[in-house]
Protein backbone atom coordinates (compact mmCIF):
# COMPACT_ATOMS: atom_id res chain seq x y z
CA UNK A 1 0.00 0.00 0.00
CA UNK A 2 1.45 3.34 -0.97
CA UNK A 3 1.31 6.37 1.28
CA UNK A 4 1.21 8.96 -1.48
CA UNK A 5 -1.59 11.46 -1.96
CA UNK A 6 -2.74 9.57 -5.05
CA UNK A 7 -3.98 6.64 -2.97
CA UNK A 8 -7.79 7.04 -3.10
CA UNK A 9 -8.37 6.08 0.56
CA UNK A 10 -5.76 8.51 1.87
CA UNK A 11 -6.86 11.19 -0.55
CA UNK A 12 -10.43 10.83 0.75
CA UNK A 13 -9.22 10.93 4.36
CA UNK A 14 -7.49 14.28 3.71
CA UNK A 15 -10.38 15.71 1.73
CA UNK A 16 -12.87 14.57 4.38
CA UNK A 17 -10.94 16.35 7.13
CA UNK A 18 -10.76 19.51 5.00
CA UNK A 19 -14.52 19.46 4.48
CA UNK A 20 -15.24 19.02 8.20
CA UNK A 21 -12.82 21.79 9.22
CA UNK A 22 -14.49 24.12 6.70
CA UNK A 23 -17.92 23.17 8.05
CA UNK A 24 -16.96 24.13 11.60
CA UNK A 25 -15.33 27.39 10.42
CA UNK A 26 -18.44 28.41 8.49
CA UNK A 27 -20.58 27.51 11.52
CA UNK A 28 -18.45 29.72 13.78
CA UNK A 29 -18.61 32.57 11.25
CA UNK A 30 -22.41 32.46 11.13
CA UNK A 31 -22.49 32.53 14.94
CA UNK A 32 -21.61 36.21 14.62
CA UNK A 33 -24.79 36.84 12.63
CA UNK A 34 -26.68 34.70 15.14
CA UNK A 35 -25.65 36.84 18.12
CA UNK A 36 -26.68 40.00 16.23
CA UNK A 37 -29.99 38.46 15.21
CA UNK A 38 -30.83 37.35 18.76
CA UNK A 39 -29.96 40.74 20.22
CA UNK A 40 -31.82 42.77 17.58
CA UNK A 41 -34.92 40.59 17.74
CA UNK A 42 -35.27 40.78 21.52
CA UNK A 43 -34.49 44.51 21.83
CA UNK A 44 -37.03 45.07 19.05
CA UNK A 45 -39.80 43.51 21.11
CA UNK A 46 -39.98 39.81 20.22
CA UNK A 47 -39.69 37.34 23.10
CA UNK A 48 -36.67 35.09 23.58
CA UNK A 49 -38.90 32.11 22.68
CA UNK A 50 -40.16 33.68 19.44
CA UNK A 51 -36.59 34.58 18.51
CA UNK A 52 -35.41 31.03 19.15
CA UNK A 53 -38.35 29.49 17.27
CA UNK A 54 -37.27 31.51 14.22
CA UNK A 55 -33.70 30.23 14.41
CA UNK A 56 -34.74 26.58 14.86
CA UNK A 57 -37.67 26.37 12.45
CA UNK A 58 -37.22 29.18 9.92
CA UNK A 59 -33.42 28.81 9.92
CA UNK A 60 -32.57 31.18 7.09
CA UNK A 61 -30.86 34.35 8.28
CA UNK A 62 -31.97 36.92 5.71
CA UNK A 63 -35.64 36.02 6.16
CA UNK A 64 -35.33 36.07 9.96
CA UNK A 65 -33.72 39.54 9.91
CA UNK A 66 -36.37 40.74 7.45
CA UNK A 67 -39.31 39.50 9.52
CA UNK A 68 -37.98 41.08 12.70
CA UNK A 69 -36.84 44.27 10.95
CA UNK A 70 -40.23 44.96 9.35
CA UNK A 71 -42.12 44.14 12.58
CA UNK A 72 -39.87 46.48 14.59
CA UNK A 73 -40.38 49.27 12.04
CA UNK A 74 -44.13 48.95 12.59
CA UNK A 75 -44.72 47.37 9.19
CA UNK A 76 -47.42 44.98 10.37
CA UNK A 77 -47.54 41.20 10.18
CA UNK A 78 -48.58 40.80 6.53
CA UNK A 79 -45.72 42.86 5.06
CA UNK A 80 -43.25 41.28 7.46
CA UNK A 81 -44.32 37.77 6.44
CA UNK A 82 -44.33 38.57 2.71
CA UNK A 83 -40.84 40.16 2.78
CA UNK A 84 -39.49 37.29 4.81
CA UNK A 85 -40.92 34.57 2.54
CA UNK A 86 -39.84 36.36 -0.68
CA UNK A 87 -36.28 36.44 0.68
CA UNK A 88 -36.56 32.71 1.37
CA UNK A 89 -37.48 31.91 -2.25
CA UNK A 90 -33.79 31.58 -3.17
CA UNK A 91 -33.58 28.47 -0.98
CA UNK A 92 -35.93 26.73 -3.44
CA UNK A 93 -33.28 27.15 -6.13
CA UNK A 94 -30.61 25.78 -3.84
CA UNK A 95 -32.89 22.75 -3.33
CA UNK A 96 -33.11 22.22 -7.10
CA UNK A 97 -29.30 22.18 -7.22
CA UNK A 98 -28.90 19.88 -4.22
CA UNK A 99 -31.68 17.32 -4.82
CA UNK A 100 -29.87 15.35 -7.60
CA UNK A 101 -26.67 15.28 -5.50
CA UNK A 102 -28.31 14.25 -2.21
CA UNK A 103 -30.92 11.81 -3.66
CA UNK A 104 -32.87 11.49 -0.38
CA UNK A 105 -36.54 10.78 0.28
CA UNK A 106 -39.00 10.87 3.18
CA UNK A 107 -37.80 12.23 6.52
CA UNK A 108 -34.23 12.63 5.23
CA UNK A 109 -35.49 14.87 2.45
CA UNK A 110 -37.46 16.95 4.97
CA UNK A 111 -34.31 17.44 7.06
CA UNK A 112 -32.20 18.15 3.97
CA UNK A 113 -34.72 20.83 2.95
CA UNK A 114 -34.45 22.50 6.35
CA UNK A 115 -30.63 22.58 6.03
CA UNK A 116 -30.77 23.99 2.47
CA UNK A 117 -29.38 27.51 2.96
CA UNK A 118 -26.68 29.80 1.47
CA UNK A 119 -23.80 28.26 3.38
CA UNK A 120 -24.53 24.52 3.00
CA UNK A 121 -25.25 24.91 -0.74
CA UNK A 122 -22.15 27.04 -1.34
CA UNK A 123 -19.89 24.52 0.39
CA UNK A 124 -21.51 21.58 -1.44
CA UNK A 125 -21.22 23.07 -4.94
CA UNK A 126 -17.56 23.95 -4.27
CA UNK A 127 -16.89 20.17 -4.24
CA UNK A 128 -17.09 17.85 -7.22
CA UNK A 129 -20.54 16.31 -7.74
CA UNK A 130 -19.17 13.76 -10.25
CA UNK A 131 -16.08 12.36 -8.53
CA UNK A 132 -16.90 9.34 -6.34
CA UNK A 133 -20.59 9.85 -7.08
CA UNK A 134 -20.62 13.24 -5.32
CA UNK A 135 -19.55 11.88 -1.95
CA UNK A 136 -17.52 15.00 -1.07
CA UNK A 137 -20.34 17.30 -2.11
CA UNK A 138 -22.86 15.43 0.05
CA UNK A 139 -20.56 15.45 3.07
CA UNK A 140 -19.97 19.20 2.62
CA UNK A 141 -23.73 19.83 2.49
CA UNK A 142 -24.65 17.81 5.57
CA UNK A 143 -21.68 18.81 7.73
CA UNK A 144 -21.97 22.52 6.90
CA UNK A 145 -25.76 22.48 7.33
CA UNK A 146 -25.58 20.80 10.73
CA UNK A 147 -22.65 22.90 11.92
CA UNK A 148 -24.40 26.16 10.97
CA UNK A 149 -27.65 24.93 12.56
CA UNK A 150 -25.94 24.25 15.90
CA UNK A 151 -23.82 27.42 16.05
CA UNK A 152 -26.61 29.64 14.67
CA UNK A 153 -29.02 28.48 17.37
CA UNK A 154 -26.56 28.68 20.26
CA UNK A 155 -25.54 32.18 19.10
CA UNK A 156 -29.16 33.30 18.78
CA UNK A 157 -29.84 32.22 22.35
CA UNK A 158 -26.73 34.00 23.64
CA UNK A 159 -27.65 37.21 21.79
CA UNK A 160 -31.29 37.07 22.89
CA UNK A 161 -30.48 36.48 26.56
CA UNK A 162 -27.69 39.07 26.53
CA UNK A 163 -29.88 41.72 24.96
CA UNK A 164 -32.76 41.17 27.41
CA UNK A 165 -30.53 42.88 29.98
CA UNK A 166 -29.67 45.93 27.83
CA UNK A 167 -32.67 48.28 28.11
CA UNK A 168 -33.37 51.09 25.59
CA UNK A 169 -32.04 49.94 22.19
CA UNK A 170 -31.60 53.49 20.82
CA UNK A 171 -29.05 54.42 23.50
CA UNK A 172 -26.88 51.52 22.32
CA UNK A 173 -27.39 52.37 18.65
CA UNK A 174 -29.14 49.04 18.08
CA UNK A 175 -31.60 50.64 15.64
CA UNK A 176 -28.53 51.34 13.47
CA UNK A 177 -27.43 47.72 13.84
CA UNK A 178 -30.45 46.56 11.77
CA UNK A 179 -29.57 48.34 8.48
CA UNK A 180 -25.92 47.44 9.13
CA UNK A 181 -26.96 43.79 9.33
CA UNK A 182 -28.86 44.07 6.03
CA UNK A 183 -25.99 45.80 4.20
CA UNK A 184 -23.60 43.09 5.46
CA UNK A 185 -25.99 40.39 4.19
CA UNK A 186 -26.30 41.94 0.72
CA UNK A 187 -22.62 42.99 0.38
CA UNK A 188 -21.32 39.69 -1.11
CA UNK A 189 -24.10 39.84 -3.73
CA UNK A 190 -23.06 43.31 -4.95
CA UNK A 191 -20.48 41.88 -7.33
CA UNK A 192 -20.82 44.07 -10.43
CA UNK A 193 -22.41 47.20 -11.91
CA UNK A 194 -25.61 45.30 -12.66
CA UNK A 195 -26.16 44.16 -9.07
CA UNK A 196 -25.35 47.64 -7.75
CA UNK A 197 -27.85 49.12 -10.23
CA UNK A 198 -30.57 46.71 -9.05
CA UNK A 199 -29.80 47.43 -5.39
CA UNK A 200 -29.64 51.22 -5.66
CA UNK A 201 -32.76 51.30 -7.82
CA UNK A 202 -34.65 49.24 -5.22
CA UNK A 203 -33.40 51.51 -2.40
CA UNK A 204 -34.57 54.62 -4.29
CA UNK A 205 -37.99 53.12 -5.05
CA UNK A 206 -38.49 52.09 -1.41
CA UNK A 207 -37.60 55.57 -0.11
CA UNK A 208 -39.74 57.33 -2.74
CA UNK A 209 -42.80 55.28 -1.75
CA UNK A 210 -42.28 55.51 2.02
CA UNK A 211 -44.42 58.67 2.56
CA UNK A 212 -47.35 57.18 0.60
CA UNK A 213 -47.63 53.55 1.72
CA UNK A 214 -47.87 51.71 5.03
CA UNK A 215 -44.48 50.82 6.57
CA UNK A 216 -43.29 47.51 5.14
CA UNK A 217 -45.13 47.81 1.82
CA UNK A 218 -42.48 49.93 -0.01
CA UNK A 219 -39.90 47.17 0.51
CA UNK A 220 -42.28 44.57 -0.95
CA UNK A 221 -42.93 46.72 -4.02
CA UNK A 222 -39.22 46.53 -4.89
CA UNK A 223 -39.81 42.89 -5.86
CA UNK A 224 -41.04 44.53 -9.10
CA UNK A 225 -37.51 45.91 -9.59
CA UNK A 226 -36.21 42.32 -9.43
CA UNK A 227 -38.80 41.17 -11.99
CA UNK A 228 -37.89 44.02 -14.38
CA UNK A 229 -34.18 43.23 -13.93
CA UNK A 230 -34.86 39.56 -14.72
CA UNK A 231 -36.90 40.32 -17.84
CA UNK A 232 -34.23 42.75 -19.11
CA UNK A 233 -31.45 40.21 -18.56
CA UNK A 234 -33.30 37.47 -20.46
CA UNK A 235 -34.18 39.83 -23.35
CA UNK A 236 -30.57 41.08 -23.61
CA UNK A 237 -29.30 37.51 -23.75
CA UNK A 238 -31.86 36.62 -26.41
CA UNK A 239 -30.83 39.65 -28.48
CA UNK A 240 -27.10 38.88 -28.18
CA UNK B 1 -52.16 34.38 20.34
CA UNK B 2 -50.33 37.63 19.60
CA UNK B 3 -49.78 39.20 16.17
CA UNK B 4 -46.05 38.48 16.54
CA UNK B 5 -46.70 34.77 16.95
CA UNK B 6 -48.89 34.68 13.84
CA UNK B 7 -46.16 36.42 11.85
CA UNK B 8 -43.47 34.08 13.20
CA UNK B 9 -45.46 30.93 12.42
CA UNK B 10 -46.81 31.91 9.00
CA UNK B 11 -43.43 33.20 7.78
CA UNK B 12 -41.70 30.06 9.08
CA UNK B 13 -44.16 27.83 7.20
CA UNK B 14 -43.69 29.94 4.05
CA UNK B 15 -39.89 29.73 4.23
CA UNK B 16 -40.00 25.96 4.77
CA UNK B 17 -42.41 25.61 1.84
CA UNK B 18 -39.80 27.30 -0.39
CA UNK B 19 -37.08 24.96 0.88
CA UNK B 20 -39.08 21.74 0.41
CA UNK B 21 -40.43 22.90 -2.97
CA UNK B 22 -36.88 23.06 -4.33
CA UNK B 23 -36.32 19.44 -3.37
CA UNK B 24 -39.70 18.29 -4.73
CA UNK B 25 -40.95 20.23 -7.79
CA UNK B 26 -39.94 19.22 -11.32
CA UNK B 27 -36.62 20.82 -12.23
CA UNK B 28 -37.84 22.20 -15.55
CA UNK B 29 -40.02 24.82 -13.84
CA UNK B 30 -37.28 26.39 -11.71
CA UNK B 31 -34.62 26.05 -14.42
CA UNK B 32 -36.31 28.57 -16.73
CA UNK B 33 -33.89 31.49 -17.34
CA UNK B 34 -36.44 34.16 -16.33
CA UNK B 35 -37.24 32.44 -13.03
CA UNK B 36 -33.53 32.15 -12.26
CA UNK B 37 -32.72 35.77 -13.16
CA UNK B 38 -35.59 37.11 -11.03
CA UNK B 39 -34.59 34.90 -8.13
CA UNK B 40 -30.99 36.18 -8.33
CA UNK B 41 -32.17 39.80 -8.35
CA UNK B 42 -34.81 39.37 -5.62
CA UNK B 43 -32.51 39.22 -2.55
CA UNK B 44 -30.46 42.18 -3.83
CA UNK B 45 -33.57 44.34 -4.35
CA UNK B 46 -35.28 43.41 -1.08
CA UNK B 47 -32.16 43.66 1.11
CA UNK B 48 -31.11 47.04 -0.35
CA UNK B 49 -34.68 48.33 0.07
CA UNK B 50 -34.56 47.19 3.70
CA UNK B 51 -31.20 48.96 4.18
CA UNK B 52 -32.66 52.21 2.82
CA UNK B 53 -35.93 52.11 4.74
CA UNK B 54 -34.42 50.97 8.03
CA UNK B 55 -31.84 53.78 7.81
CA UNK B 56 -34.00 56.72 6.73
CA UNK B 57 -37.64 55.97 7.60
CA UNK B 58 -39.52 56.63 10.83
CA UNK B 59 -42.99 55.30 10.14
CA UNK B 60 -44.00 57.09 6.92
CA UNK B 61 -41.61 60.03 7.25
CA UNK B 62 -38.01 60.19 6.07
CA UNK B 63 -35.26 61.59 8.27
CA UNK B 64 -31.48 61.59 8.45
CA UNK B 65 -30.32 60.73 11.96
CA UNK B 66 -27.64 58.75 13.79
CA UNK B 67 -28.59 55.60 11.87
CA UNK B 68 -27.16 57.15 8.67
CA UNK B 69 -23.82 57.67 10.42
CA UNK B 70 -24.00 54.06 11.55
CA UNK B 71 -24.65 52.88 7.99
CA UNK B 72 -21.65 54.86 6.66
CA UNK B 73 -19.49 53.23 9.32
CA UNK B 74 -20.84 49.80 8.33
CA UNK B 75 -19.96 50.38 4.66
CA UNK B 76 -16.42 51.45 5.60
CA UNK B 77 -16.09 48.32 7.77
CA UNK B 78 -17.29 46.13 4.86
CA UNK B 79 -14.81 47.77 2.47
CA UNK B 80 -12.09 46.86 5.00
CA UNK B 81 -13.41 43.26 4.87
CA UNK B 82 -14.51 43.26 8.51
CA UNK B 83 -16.52 40.22 9.68
CA UNK B 84 -20.29 40.48 10.19
CA UNK B 85 -20.29 41.04 13.95
CA UNK B 86 -17.69 43.83 13.67
CA UNK B 87 -19.78 45.57 10.98
CA UNK B 88 -22.90 45.50 13.16
CA UNK B 89 -21.12 46.54 16.37
CA UNK B 90 -19.24 49.40 14.65
CA UNK B 91 -22.51 50.72 13.19
CA UNK B 92 -24.25 50.58 16.57
CA UNK B 93 -21.30 52.19 18.36
CA UNK B 94 -21.03 55.06 15.87
CA UNK B 95 -24.80 55.74 16.06
CA UNK B 96 -24.72 55.61 19.87
CA UNK B 97 -21.68 57.95 19.83
CA UNK B 98 -23.45 60.51 17.58
CA UNK B 99 -26.41 60.51 20.00
CA UNK B 100 -24.26 60.67 23.12
CA UNK B 101 -22.48 63.84 21.96
CA UNK B 102 -25.75 65.33 20.70
CA UNK B 103 -24.89 65.51 16.97
CA UNK B 104 -28.12 63.83 15.91
CA UNK B 105 -31.41 62.32 17.04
Amino acid sequence: MSLTGSDPAIHWHVERRGILVNAVSVGLATAAYGVSFGAISVTGGLTVLQTQVLSVFMFTGGSQFALVGVLIAGGGGASAVATSVLLGVRNAFYGVTMAPVLRVTGIQRMIAAQLTIDESTAMAVSRSVEHDDGRASRLAFWSTGLSVFVFWNLATLAGALGASALGDPRVWGLDAAIPAGFIALVWPRLRDRRSWAIGLCAAAVALALTPFLRPGVPVLVTAVVAVIAGVTAVRQRAAA
Amino acid sequence: MSAEWYAVIVATLGCYAAKIAGHSVPQRFLEKPLVQEVSDALPIALLMALVAVQTFAVGQTLQVDARAAGLCAAVVALMLRAPFLVVVVVAAAVAAGFRAVGWSA
